[in-house]
């Protein structure tokens, strides 16, 4: 009987003495993975795990513990600590043997195939898994920069930011407003700013009951619109406004100095305020020009780039079609480069790609919504196979079992990615 | 008192010995079975309480016992065709709400296999056991297709998205240590139409039967 854990601890404490029949003599392959997140870390662990030490695996990531962006939402709603959402990297260095760097990758020399890295030296690649997250356009929303992050923050990489959020929600004065300028599309987690409106109204419900939110919105339409509008005229009624683009939602600029917002040239005050720009790859993969009007496309079967079959690209910063830019979708999406890299590097077998999705919302306490889907690769894109998404009017009952199975997935998910 | 619960098909199974591991002992069940008795009673003509008596209960459409107040999610899934079997109920005793959303039994469930088997076997008494598998829904060569563990393994990447390989069953039912013919039953019957869960009909709406076949193979060698 083999346990899963035993057996990859197993597998990497014997990873010495197994490496590579390969290419005897000679070094392991190497895959390296250039970010930490849902999408890097679960590459580096399938890739050390199931090449049963075959392949040296090497993690460049700069922070010492991660942030789950998924579920920080239920932090500002009060349900969940933000020390629940940390994760560290210690499992994967010392049970799968996977050499993690605690530094920042600050470029790719394609050619040489080695990452330079911020501290100095460089880490050469047989194989180069790049799965930076987003990065906001600068001057996507006039008024606003990094420089005002911490007057209006985006909360959209989550930690110290997201902590911030909570905090000026917190120390909000009573009646005050709470203002989000949403970002077009595409973007990280397509929900995800429906979900902050819907705990950000819960705490307020419950402390700040005559506060008003104001969501400042460039697209005609949301991700499970229909579902967040219903829970928001049900738990918050008259609390939130949305303003769209044919009222001026997407002509805003904001003004972090006198907390202002100035919506198609009508100027409002505002006490606290969420900008969430507009997005494009992580400027790694920009700098190494494998980008082409903001992502990093990539072919569907093994998640390569179009630009470079040494190099894969995940999760958020990937244009691979059908798929959200979500958590789950990049740790799906690492899976199948995962398989296609020990392919590559250890001739193992070649599957089909098989991908899914699912996306939780939480609109109130015990109220949890749901979308997903399967995909499959087509052609030059990922293409969608069956979908689904919770309905409206489901008893008490199903919408609390939707919220346990997020609660249950989560802890799955982030085990899958860490160990 | 051991009772065998599990069906001679099981030996020809590749990657069975969990299974074959497992038997019911009745006498511990009728122990555990302590936690279902205000509601419950398992005797050969014995009464029904808030929920059916049980003995025998194997075999049984769901929600067809006479002068019961089922729950309307019981009679529909018995409308829908769920018959009582060694695997159905399994899995039901397992996450009895994730199993029948609806279902008005306000009971836990019993994560531990062996726990089930035992009360499994305890209801049984001297009735017979039937399984799944002989209720013609699926033809018996299902059970004996042979998977592809290495392609299972690659295949359970999906699962354990949301399933936990360290078997912990926090919202989501744990799948590693199932039967394998549980296994089996329950994904045919997702895909097939016979169980409904949005996020597990749309997943299965894909596999084919040897892919089902190769992850109950590579679960089964999974301790839970």
């Amino acid at each position: 009987m083999i346990n899963r854990r035993t057996f990859l601890g197993t597998t990497a404490a014997l990873a010495g003495t197994l490496a590579a029949p390969v290419v005897l003599g000679q070094a392991r392959p190497r895959a390296v993975v250039i970010g930490g997140g849902a999408g890097g870390a679960t590459a580096a662990r399938y890739i050390a795990n199931d090449s049963d030490g075959m392949i040296d695996v090497t993690l460049i990531e700069p922070t010492r513990h991660y942030y789950t962006c998924f579920f920080s939402n239920l932090y500002l709603g009060g349900f969940r600590t933000i020390e629940s959402l940390g994760h560290s990297y210690g499992t994967l260095a010392a049970d799968y043997g996977i050499n993690v760097v605690h530094d920042w990758a600050t470029g790719i020399d394609r050619d040489a195939r080695t990452v330079a890295l911020a501290g100095g030296g460089s880490v050469p690649y047989d194989r180069l898994i790049v799965s930076p997250g987003i990065d906001f356009k600068e001057g996507a929303v006039p008024g606003w920069s990094t420089a005002a992050q911490n007057a209006m923050p985006h909360a959209y990489k989550a930690g110290s930011q997201t902590e911030l959020l909570r905090a000026q929600l917190e120390n909000m004065r009573e009646g005050g407003t709470f203002a989000m300028v949403a970002p077009p599309n595409p973007y990280r987690c397509p929900p995800g700013p429906y979900e902050r409106v819907s705990m950000v109204a819960h705490y307020l419900s419950q402390n700040n009951p005559t506060a008003r939110i104001l969501i400042l919105d460039p697209k005609e339409s949301f991700s499970k619109q229909a579902l967040f509008e219903d829970g928001w005229a049900r738990h918050y009624p008259g609390m939130i406004e949305r303003i769209g683009p044919d009222f001026g939602g997407g002509n805003v600029e904001v003004r972090p100095d006198s907390m202002e917002v100035v919506v198609d040239g009508q100027v409002e005050a505002v006490d606290v305020c969420n900008v969430i720009p507009a997005m494009q790859a992580g400027s790694i993969l920009q700098d190494a020009a494998l980008t082409e009007s903001d992502w990093a496309t990539v072919m569907p079967a093994t998640m390569q780039s179009v630009m470079d079959e040494n190099i894969h690209v995940l999760g958020d910063s990937a244009r691979q079609g059908a798929m959200p830019k979500s958590g789950f979708a990049a740790n799906s999406q690492a899976k199948v480069a995962a398989m296609a890299v020990r392919h590559a590097l250890t001739d193992s077998r070649l599957f089909p790609a098989r991908f899914s999705n699912t996306c939780w919302s939480l609109i109130t306490t015990d109220d949890g919504i749901k979308v997903g889907a399967t995909y499959q690769a087509g052609e030059d894109r990922i293409e969608a196979v069956d979908t689904f998404v919770s309905q409206l009017g489901e008893s008490d009952e199903v919408r609390a079992e939707t919220y346990r199975e997020s609660l249950g997935w989560y802890d799955s998910i982030t085990s899958d990615m860490f160990g | 008192m051991l009772r065998r619960v599990l069906l001679p098909i099981l030996a020809a199974l590749a990657g069975a010995p969990v299974a074959l591991a497992q038997e019911g002992d009745a006498e511990r069940g009728a122990v555990l079975f302590r936690q279902c008795n205000s509601c419950h009673v398992a005797e050969p003509d014995g009464p029904s309480r808030t929920g059916p008596n049980l003995y025998g209960v194997l075999g049984r459409t769901a929600g067809t016992l006479d002068g019961v107040r089922y729950s309307p999610a019981i009679r529909e899934a018995g409308e829908g065709g769920l018959i009582w079997t060694v695997e159905t109920l399994d899995g039901f005793l397992q996450d009895p709400r994730g199993y029948i959303p609806g279902s008005r039994m306000s009971f836990r469930g019993l994560p531990d296999l062996q726990d089930r088997m035992d009360v499994i076997a305890y209801l049984t008494g001297d009735a017979p056991v039937v399984h799944s598998s002989e209720l013609g829904r699926l033809s018996p060569e299902i059970f004996t297709i042979e998977g592809d563990v290495e392609y299972g393994e690659y295949l359970s990447s999906e699962c354990v998205a949301c399933h936990s390989a360290s078997g912990s069953d926090e919202g989501i039912p744990v799948i590693t240590g199932l039967e394998p013919e549980a296994f089996i039953l329950a994904l045919h019957d997702y895909r097939d139409g016979h169980r409904e869960h949005q996020v597990m009909t749309t997943v299965t709406a894909r596999l084919t039967d040897e892919e089902i076949a190769s992850l109950a193979a590579y679960f089964a060698e999974l301790e839970e």
